[in-house]
């Protein structure tokens, strides 16, 4: 299985990275770091959603839980192993 | 009272907090009538300045003509002050009409709503007409209030990237399974001043049976061989279904705005868009201006092609000089300074030297991306523009950013 951390990664970086100069870590902060617009994180959900067949509800898919490759990578593990 | 002390604290603290961070907004006050040249009281108390008025939304010189203003009396006479009511219990005129029967042929649509403001049109039209089965696919940089009005609507919301259309098809295709998509955009962005790709948009809408929606505030009236808009400017008119657009720029500057397009779209908004429902409309005086403008529009293309020929002066004379601008063809003309305190210390000199025009920086424009806006009208004569342009060169040249790159001025002023 492809390594989520890598898969979060890289549609960050070809979602939302407008400059392909811009590097971003798992740990760069994305929406308080204001790379990333918290009104746009809606596409990641759904692409989590539907990639890895699980249901994040909206009171956890939260800006700090967006917030970083790690943080998201923790939440969908949280629910693929639910 | 229930205005504590507590309360007056956590106001007084996140004042302080939005003075800190620099980001506190004050007016100038204007003593003359919107025009080239106005008298500012600047700050509050000074006495005032003759300066030369470089961003108002003024792009066709109409916000004091003597015609509109006529035009305005005249209603004032006729149709009274206010109207005392929303507009489906007793507050539409006859001239309420007119003006929306005229908008639709100005517009070359089907049918056309007023609303108070276009902040208004763009609140309450999504959630008129969409549910929880639709989606909103919108550009990343469109205006404030059609993202407020996106966020008031049940439709899921997903984004594209500024004016790539690779990866709007992309989301078209994602949402497949949707009952209505709606494609949205800003036909001018206010804050880069690019025109939106309509063409292509139209042919993707079509390709992927969506609905298109154009906020035209920062275009009608001017862009286009004849002013209609950016849709007139893409060759696309009659096939955008939601127009949005503002009384409150180029056409006479006053206040109120529209939803123009499909006829069921307009009827739903008559029957569901809370502003509509549940403000007044336009007040008489100002609905009579706007028909003059749309008068004097209709007759002649004389002042949006001297605000063409305005422009082409303006930004070929700002690039000449060495400035970084953002191109294109708007009036619209961003000059880039990339760091907000240099961009405050820049409008203040040219304040000093009688030229009006302020600076944008984050959150209101991308960080690291703060500039002064100028903002070019048909009520500029060249004289005007000679001067500004001077002054422009003379403060350009006190920070020795002419002829220097984006990474030279980052280097001497960070971002």
């Amino acid at each position: 299985m492809e390594n989520i951390k890598d898969v979060v990664l890289k549609y960050v970086i070809d979602e939302y990275l407008e400059d392909d100069s811009e590097e971003i870590t798992y740990d760069t902060p994305l929406i308080s770091g204001g790379i990333v617009d918290s009104f746009s994180m809606v596409s990641l959900k759904r692409f989590l959603e539907v990639k890895y067949k699980i249901q994040i509800p909206d009171d956890e898919a939260t800006p700090e839980a967006f917030d970083n490759v790690n943080s998201i990578v923790a939440l969908v593990e949280k629910f693929l192993n639910k | 009272m229930a205005y504590s002390d507590r309360a007056r604290k956590v106001y007084q603290d996140t004042l302080t907090g939005i003075k800190e961070a620099g980001l506190f907004k004050q007016e100038r006050f204007i003593h003359s009538v919107q025009s080239a040249d106005i008298e500012v009281e600047f700050p509050a108390g000074n006495p005032l300045k003759k300066v030369i008025n470089m961003c108002a939304n003024n792009y066709l010189g109409l916000s004091s003509h003597p015609e509109v203003v006529q035009a305005a009396h005249e209603g004032l006479d006729t149709r009274g002050y206010g109207m005392s009511s929303v507009r489906f219990i007793c507050g539409t005129q006859d001239i309420h009409k007119e003006l929306e029967a005229r908008l639709t042929e100005f517009l070359g649509t089907e049918d056309t709503i007023l609303f108070p403001s276009c902040m208004d049109a763009n609140a309450g039209v999504f959630e008129a007409i969409l549910t929880k089965d639709d989606v909103m696919i919108s550009d990343r940089l469109v205006h404030a209030s059609i993202i407020d009005g996106i966020r008031l609507a049940p439709a899921m919301h997903d984004t594209f990237k500024h004016s790539d259309m690779e990866h709007l098809e992309s989301k078209l295709q994602q949402y497949m399974d949707k009952r209505i998509r709606v494609v949205i955009t800003d036909g001018v962005f206010s804050m880069d001043g690019d025109l939106a790709k309509l063409d292509v948009m139209a042919e993707l809408c079509e390709k992927y049976d969506a609905m298109l929606f154009v906020d035209d505030s920062h275009s009608t009236g001017f862009i286009g061989k004849t002013g209609r808009g950016t849709h007139e400017h893409c060759g696309v008119m009659g096939k955008i279904d939601i127009i949005t657009t503002t009384f409150g720029k180029a056409l006479g500057g006053a206040s109120g705005g529209c939803v123009s397009g499909r006829k069921e779209i307009v009827e739903m908004c008559r029957q569901k868009a809370r502003p509509y429902l549940f403000s007044n409309t336009i007040a008489p005086v100002v609905v009579a201006g706007v028909l003059k403008v749309l008068d004097t529009l209709s007759k002649s293309t004389e002042r949006r092609d001297k605000l063409e020929k305005n422009t082409e002066f303006w930004r070929k004379g700002l690039l000449d000089a060495g400035f970084i601008i953002k191109e294109g063809e708007s009036p619209i003309v961003p000059v880039m300074l990339f760091n907000a305190k240099l961009s405050q210390d820049f409008s203040k000199d040219l304040f000093e030297e009688g030229i009006y025009a302020v600076g944008f920086f984050f959150p209101v424009v991308p960080q690291g991306q703060a500039r002064i806006r100028t903002q070019i009208s048909a009520a500029h004569e060249m004289h005007h523009l000679e001067k500004a342009l001077n002054a422009f060169i003379k403060v350009g040249k006190k920070y020795n950013i002419l002829g220097k790159t984006k990474n030279e001025i980052i280097e001497m002023y960070g971002n």
